[in-house]
């Protein structure tokens, strides 16, 4: 290394020059970002139209007044999602082994996790909670048998099962087959290697993406409002006609990024974490 | 209450005035599109306020109003144009494609500070939908027997309000986002009984809700929480002098209650809730 140069600082002149470059692209990223914002915080107020949208959307009166009551009713977004995402979970694990089962025997079990996804996957999940939430207590259960948080919740399930269960297929798929000749060598059986093998691999491998599922179950169980109950997203409607104003769904929209956004990013970490792990 | 005797007050001074002198012409240049008056309803627009969902016959009484309100203003028939808007698209910010939209609009303060409304043009009663199972369960009309009742209310009217003021029930109303899905849960026995304005109860109930009951009405001239429909537009319309002048002349004239009696079934045989 005789012929390279150091500057005054001890690099070497490539190191200078990445140096120069690196600050040179913040500077750019820096002001173009703050160009961006500055345009919009100039321009958009200047649209003719500004007033009355900020009047509709961001009105600071009516957002103070709904919020408390926009909170109050997450909370029961907060119990629907406790109690679904454990059976999502379980069920989703379920009809995913189904979906592994080898024995020429239980072919059936086969199938019917086939067909499950299939139809589940399918279907668009507001069909799937008018279908169960008003069909099944149509059929004349008594109350509280027919409550719609019960067959919503159910609907709900069916339709996660049906992801969660294809996610961990592809985790147990992602277990190379040499994991399972091991097991069968030490002795280990079919139940056994499943569950003391390839299991606990599979589901750390798609922890991440569970994650999502879960990010995503998070804001469909506002659609448990078609049938009844009054979580936020309802609650938000109920405002914006009383008071023929936009603003309320702001606020939901806050409530939501504030548990989503965490939880994203949650997820983003597990998913590096893991890469790190690989590599 | 003080609501309800401000707008009788301003709709008495609005008909003296338009006696005094006339419609014709006072739109001119706040349409839209000159000398075409454009009005908008829901998608679809529900019986019996708009006939088989075609206003452009106007039958049914809102359609039989527009027009009249229309003919008032000074435009033929033929000088109508109906478009279909949500709820929503007749609250959004910016420029509205209707000159008045008409589908049930309750006048509420609140809803006043973001869009104007005309004078109402109807008075509601509201009913209470329930099925015949119920009435044989024991629910009467009473305020005390309706508390106990599981309710249902379509989100965005202001139905629920109304629950929570003159009912107050022990539990928290489901709520739905149409008339559909209220009937649905009704039937599933998910919910007792639902608040609705009194032609659209009559209707549900004679038509649409296998062996639906209305137990009870509170009539349209109550005090608490009254229940009045206006045409909507935008905030700071021109035009809304020229329709209150119209609809003042209507009342005036007795045109507005002639068409109330043609077109909604009269509910004298509906027990008002004690």
């Amino acid at each position: 290394m005789s012929g390279s140069e150091t500057t005054a600082g001890g690099l070497s002149r490539r190191a200078a020059y990445e140096a120069r470059q690196r600050k040179r692209a913040m500077r750019v990223a820096a002001g173009s970002t703050a160009a961006v914002v500055l345009a919009l915080v100039l321009l958009v107020p200047l649209a003719p139209g500004w007033e009355k949208v900020q009047r509709s959307f961001f009105n600071g009166e009516v957002f103070a007044k709904t919020f408390p009551g926009l909170l109050e009713a997450f909370l029961t977004n907060i119990y629907i999602f406790a109690w679904c995402a454990p059976l999502i979970a379980v069920l989703g694990l379920v009809i995913a082994l189904c979906r592994d089962v080898r024995a020429p025997a239980l072919y059936p079990l086969r199938l019917f996790g086939a067909i499950y996804t299939d139809v589940f996957r399918g279907l668009p999940v507001i069909l799937v909670i008018y279908l169960v939430g008003f069909g099944i207590p149509g059929l004349g259960l008594p109350r509280p048998w027919n409550s719609p948080y019960i067959w919503g919740s159910l609907a709900l399930i069916l339709v996660y099962a049906a992801y969660v269960a294809e996610i961990i297929r592809s985790g147990i798929d992602s277990i190379h087959g040499s994991q399972r000749a091991a097991a069968a060598s030490l002795g280990l059986n079919e139940k056994d290697t499943m569950r003391f093998v390839v299991l606990p691999q599979a589901i750390r491998n798609v922890a991440p993406a569970n994650m999502n599922m879960f990010i995503a179950l998070q804001k469909d169980v506002a659609l448990l409002s078609f049938i009844g109950p009054v979580e936020i997203f309802r609650q938000a409607g109920v405002y914006k006609s009383l008071m023929a104003n936009f603003t309320p769904y702001v606020g939901a929209a806050l409530i939501f990024l504030a548990v989503t956004i965490p939880a994203t990013r949650y997820a983003d970490y597990l998913m590096q974490k893991q890469r790190r792990a690989r590599t | 209450m003080r609501i309800a005797v401000t707008s009788a007050l301003v709709a008495t001074m609005m008909a003296s005035t338009a006696m005094a002198g006339g419609h014709a012409g006072c739109a001119d240049g706040k349409t839209l599109e000159e000398g075409v008056l454009t009005i908008a309803t829901g998608n679809p627009a529900y019986y019996p306020w708009v006939l088989d969902d075609a206003p452009e016959s106007g039958e049914g009484f809102e359609a039989a109003v527009a027009y009249a309100v229309a003919a008032e203003m000074g435009f033929e028939a033929d000088a109508v144009k109906w478009v279909r808007t949500s709820f929503d698209e007749a609250i959004q910010p910016g420029a509205k494609d209707f000159d008045f939209n008409m589908q049930q609009y309750s006048i509420t303060p609140e809803r006043e500070m973001m869009i104007d409304f005309s004078e109402p043009y109807y008075s509601s009663a509201m009913a209470v939908l329930t099925t015949g199972a119920v009435v044989d369960g024991g629910a009467e009309a009473t305020i005390a027997s309706l508390k106990g009742l599981k309710w249902g209310a379509v989100a965005t009217t202001t139905a629920v309000p109304m629950i929570a003021g003159l009912i107050a029930p022990d539990s928290d109303p489901l709520l739905y986002g149409d008339n559909t899905d209220v009937t649905a849960a009704l039937q599933a026995g998910q919910i007792d009984a639902a608040l609705f304005d009194l032609p659209t109860a009559l209707y549900l109930s004679a038509v649409v809700v296998e062996n639906g009951a209305i137990l009870g009405q509170f009539p349209a001239d109550r005090s608490e929480a009254p229940d009045q429909f206006g045409l909507l537009m935008e905030d700071g319309n021109a035009l809304k002098e020229c329709v209150d002048g119209a609809l003042a002349a209507l009342k005036d004239s007795g045109a507005l209650a002639e068409l109330e009696a043609q077109w909604l079934q009269q509910a004298t045989g509906v027990p008002v809730i004690e």
